[in-house]
């Protein structure tokens, strides 16, 4: 039974407070940057704004390379209530999209917009909504949404979801407690801008009409608890609680219980205990949205650790990379013996992967430890001593999740209820044996989720999969009854018609026959061959017409060209395999024909190109190949063609297909707009193009060119007709 | 007598009772009655609905059914270890290695079609188990990459060969934790 809420203020005026199980107490650290207002930094050259900054849906991008951005205009949209936009926090030009490594820890890349700065910092037009009050709700909250605000204290929940709760609420509880060592941002920006906390405040109670506002901060910040008893003085809903110093006392749930004793239900919601809970930060940026229009596009930093000559507090616009923040507060790279960079706190921080890593709008901290200041990774076997169990803040099993963890049991791991575990880090703080505990928690949680995600991917696709065997049977049985209908039809007409019909089957039998008689004295010669003859040369073809595909971006039309040979030459290799040796003879003699078409094209292509000497000889070259073998074959086919011919005549393909393929390819090194297939090109180019030099070098004209041309075409035809003659006496 | 009619009693209530039990249970056969095979479905919840057909049989259901029927829990690549272990804990039988004659446990892939080499013959979307390629006759195909099982049934029916299976990139959300990645950091 939770306590109702007269009792909980009845405690609060008493000044009493609940308390929450387990808890530590690190060294807070806190000095090293609280002691200094905070500090406005240069734009950065180059910003990098992640796309997706909170949980739910990323919005589409609506600006493009080379747009100018004024500061504040929104990057992203979307239509999903889920989605956050981004904007630009500075004026510039979009300089790239693309991804760039990202503030996780496992610092996979992801989609960002890359902004080059043009340090003029010129806003864009904003639109405040002051009077808010007079405004409706959806009014308000989409002002909100619209500035992309989305809780700043970690987690990044979209601000408009958690403020349009389905529920009464009982207690508005804003979080200023910023419990882990190190960290002052939040304490900062109470002390210096409580007014517009306060603003931010006021925003959150016209939406949510709470019964009471609480405003819990700790009590190792008495400046911060000053400022705000200050700028909520006038309004008795509102109510600062000095919260006992206790690590993890700014956890939703533990501050929760702290302040109203009521616990948030595993796999529930604050609001399931009329309880919303805020970062001081997240109402300092609706504040903003609201009074002034601006969007969320800086945020305090904390730059600190030992390794920085300057800790302190920085106004850092969102996407600047941490390199920009650690210069400003003047890094100490060179002492470190391991260089680590901590973005968040030391208890829950994540080391970064690259200095260019963005600030986000989650990072509320850079951490540069010295060697000394943190302790290394020195595993030890557990020893049971169950230390880690008096601390945890959610009253779990550290140890019996750690084993389960460990031994990849999830489904034990999850009966200790491993999801209520909120990776405070307190049980690995205090593990005599340096157990990394709460990485344990992390692995087996992602790997639960991916099972999930794994187990909903494999429901889906069963589903598919029996709804299309349904589908293809239901078409089948479509199918054998529509032709049962047919048959059931012919037969019917059949019975009716009687002799009729008999009659037209016998003639259209004999239609068949005739044509088949037909077709039989026609195609004496199987087809097969006419198709494995181009199998070789189309397969080139299509080879070096695909890498031509590869290098240059061809018309569709000749990439379906190239697919369509592609297939071909796939189909008939294979029946080339089969029937390429029998019929070699056949193939050769249609080569040979092919080859005369070859060389009058090619003869026509020299008479058109003659004013390119290079090309033009090229092709001369190339007939010449070609029909020297020809040429050679004329005497032997009349005397014994049985038994040489075969041989020669393939050698005669071959070179034709060479020849051919040489011109192709010397054709293109000559327009010189395709580089990347005369680098293909092999030592017989090579030899061909030394050939060439040569015969400019000479200058042979035109003339004795074109004279080599008809020699060799006419050569080529001679032969051409010998061959045809011969095997018209073979086939006698 | 009285024996008599003692012995007719009791054979009446017998046979009254076996009536009444014999109404009650062919009764429930009837309106109780279970479609299919409890363990068959078990067994095809555990199975990764790839559909691939590497086991042998067309699809995770006829394996599931084979599985209950006594055939190797080993068949499923796809699944690989994660799976055998799951399909011996629930069979009652020893885990064992994956049989390598029915293929290797890979990554994670979904097919890919290359778009300007596509010619639109459909035949990769008669082959698809899950209708998750788009496309018309003479029309460029694609895979919807959500849908798609990587189960490689598409790439031997494309007579282009411009089907590729690609390894799912690897993203924030569904990244697991490295070990070694960050160290739980702790303040001295």
């Amino acid at each position: 039974m939770q306590n109702s809420f007269d009792d909980i203020i009845e405690k609060l005026d008493n000044h009493e407070f609940w308390d929450f199980p387990g808890g530590v107490f690190p060294a807070e650290r806190k000095t090293l940057s609280n002691q200094t207002p905070i500090e406005k930094l240069t734009i950065p050259e180059r910003l990098y704004v992640t796309v997706k900054q909170h949980i739910g849906m990323e919005g589409q991008i609506i600006v493009d390379v080379g747009q100018k951005v004024l500061k504040g205009q929104a990057l992203t949209k979307s239509m999903n209530p889920f989605a956050v936009p981004i904007h630009a926090p500075t004026s510039g030009e979009i300089a790239e999209i693309r991804k760039h490594v990202s503030a996780h820890p496992s610092g996979l890349p992801e989609l960002t917009v890359e902004i080059t700065s043009d340090q003029q910092d010129k806003w864009t037009t904003l639109y405040p909504l002051i009077d808010y009050q007079n405004q409706s709700k959806m009014q308000v909250l989409a002002a909100i949404c619209d500035a992309g605000i989305s809780g700043m204290g970690g987690a990044g929940f979209p601000t408009h979801i958690k403020s349009s709760p389905k529920k009464n609420v009982d207690f508005l509880i804003i979080n200023g407690i910023e419990c882990e060592p190190y960290i002052t941002s939040d304490d900062r920006l109470m002390r210096e801008h409580a007014w517009q906390i306060r603003q931010g405040i006021d925003v959150l109670y016209h939406l949510l009409k709470p019964k009471h506002v609480l405003i819990g901060i700790e009590n190792n910040k008495p400046e911060a608890i000053e400022a705000l008893q200050v700028a909520c003085r006038e309004n008795a809903n509102y109510r600062v609680c000095i919260v006992p110093t206790k690590y993890p006392a700014g956890g939703e749930k533990q501050l929760i219980q702290v302040l109203t004793n009521r616990e948030v239900p595993a796999e529930g919601l604050p609001v399931d205990v009329g309880v919303i809970m805020y970062n001081v930060g997240t109402c300092f940026a609706i504040a903003d949205a609201i009074f002034s229009g601006k969007p969320l596009i800086e945020r305090v930093v904390t730059v600190t650790g030992e390794a920085i000559e300057n800790p302190s507090n920085v106004w850092a616009l969102i996407g600047s990379p941490v390199a920009h923040l650690l210069a400003h507060c003047k890094y100490e790279q060179a002492g470190q013996k391991r260089p680590n960079i901590i973005m968040g706190g030391p208890m829950m921080g994540f080391s970064v992967t690259s200095d260019l890593v963005p600030v986000v709008k989650t990072t509320n901290c850079i951490l540069a430890p010295t060697d000394n200041e943190i302790a290394g990774n020195n595993e030890q076997p557990c020893i049971r001593c169950s230390a880690c169990a008096d601390v945890c803040p959610a009253s779990l099993l550290p140890q019996q999740l750690f084993w389960h963890s460990k031994a990849k049991e999830l489904d034990k791991a999850q009966d200790y209820n491993l999801f209520d575990c909120i990776e405070c880090g307190a049980c690995a703080y205090v593990c005599p044996s340096e157990i990394p505990l709460v990485h344990y928690y992390r692995i087996a949680k992602s790997e639960i989720r991916v099972e999930q995600e794994d187990k909903q991917k494999s429901d889906k696709a069963r589903d598919r999969f029996e709804k299309r065997e349904a589908r293809l049977i239901a078409e089948q049985q479509a199918r054998d009854k529509k032709h049962r209908l047919a048959a059931q039809a012919r037969k019917q007409a059949m019975a009716s018609n009687g002799n009729n019909a008999k009659d037209k089957i016998a003639a259209a039998l004999a239609r068949a026959k005739a044509k088949k008689q037909n077709a039989s004295i026609v195609d004496e010669k199987p087809i097969e061959p006419a198709e494995v003859a181009p199998a070789n040369t189309s397969e080139q073809e299509a080879k070096t017409e695909a890498s031509d595909v590869s290098t240059k971006a061809a018309s569709s039309n000749q990439r379906v060209q190239a697919a369509i040979a592609r297939a071909k030459a796939k189909k008939v290799a294979t029946e080339a395999a089969v029937t390429a040796t029998e019929q070699k003879v056949k193939v050769d003699t249609e080569d040979l024909i092919e080859n005369k078409r070859e060389v009058k094209q090619l003869d026509n292509d020299v008479t058109l190109v003659s004013e390119q000497p290079l090309k033009a000889k090229m092709k001369t070259q190339a007939d010449v190949t070609d029909s020297r073998p020809a040429d050679d074959v004329s005497p032997q086919h009349q005397e014994q063609f049985e038994t040489d011919s075969k041989q020669t005549k393939i050698t005669a393909a071959v070179a034709k297909a060479k020849a051919k393929r040489k011109a192709q390819k010397i054709t293109i090194t000559d327009d010189g707009a395709h580089p990347a297939p005369a680098a293909k090109v092999k030592s017989s180019q090579a030899k061909i193009s030394v050939e060439l030099e040569k015969t400019e070098e000479q200058h042979i004209d035109m003339k004795k060119r074109r004279i080599a041309v008809a020699v060799a075409k006419a050569k080529t035809k001679k032969a051409a007709e010998i061959a045809a003659n011969s095997k018209e006496d073979k086939s006698s | 007598m009285t024996l008599s009619v003692a012995i007719l009693t009791a054979l009446l209530a017998i046979g009254l009772l076996a009536l009444v039990f014999g109404v009650v249970l062919g009764f429930a056969s009837v309106k109780f009655k279970v479609e299919n095979d409890p363990l068959v479905e078990q067994i095809d919840q555990i199975l990764p609905q790839t559909q691939c057909g590497q086991c042998g049989y067309p699809g995770c259901k006829p394996y599931a059914e084979a599985i209950s029927n006594g055939d190797e829990i080993n068949k499923c690549p796809p699944g690989g270890d994660v799976t055998i272990k799951k399909l011996a804990d629930l069979m009652g039988v020893e885990p064992k290695s994956l049989d390598v004659a029915h293929g290797q446990e890979d990554i994670k892939k979904v097919a890919y079609i290359r778009e300007d080499e596509c010619i639109g013959c459909t035949k990769c979307i008669q082959a698809c188990p899950v209708d998750a390629i788009l496309g018309a006759a003479k029309q460029m195909h694609t895979v919807i990459v959500d849908e798609c099982t990587g189960c490689d049934l598409c790439v031997d029916p494309c007579p282009v060969d411009c089907i590729d299976m690609l390894p799912v990139a690897n993203s924030t959300s569904s990244w697991r934790w490295d070990i070694d990645a960050i160290p739980i950091k702790q303040i001295g």
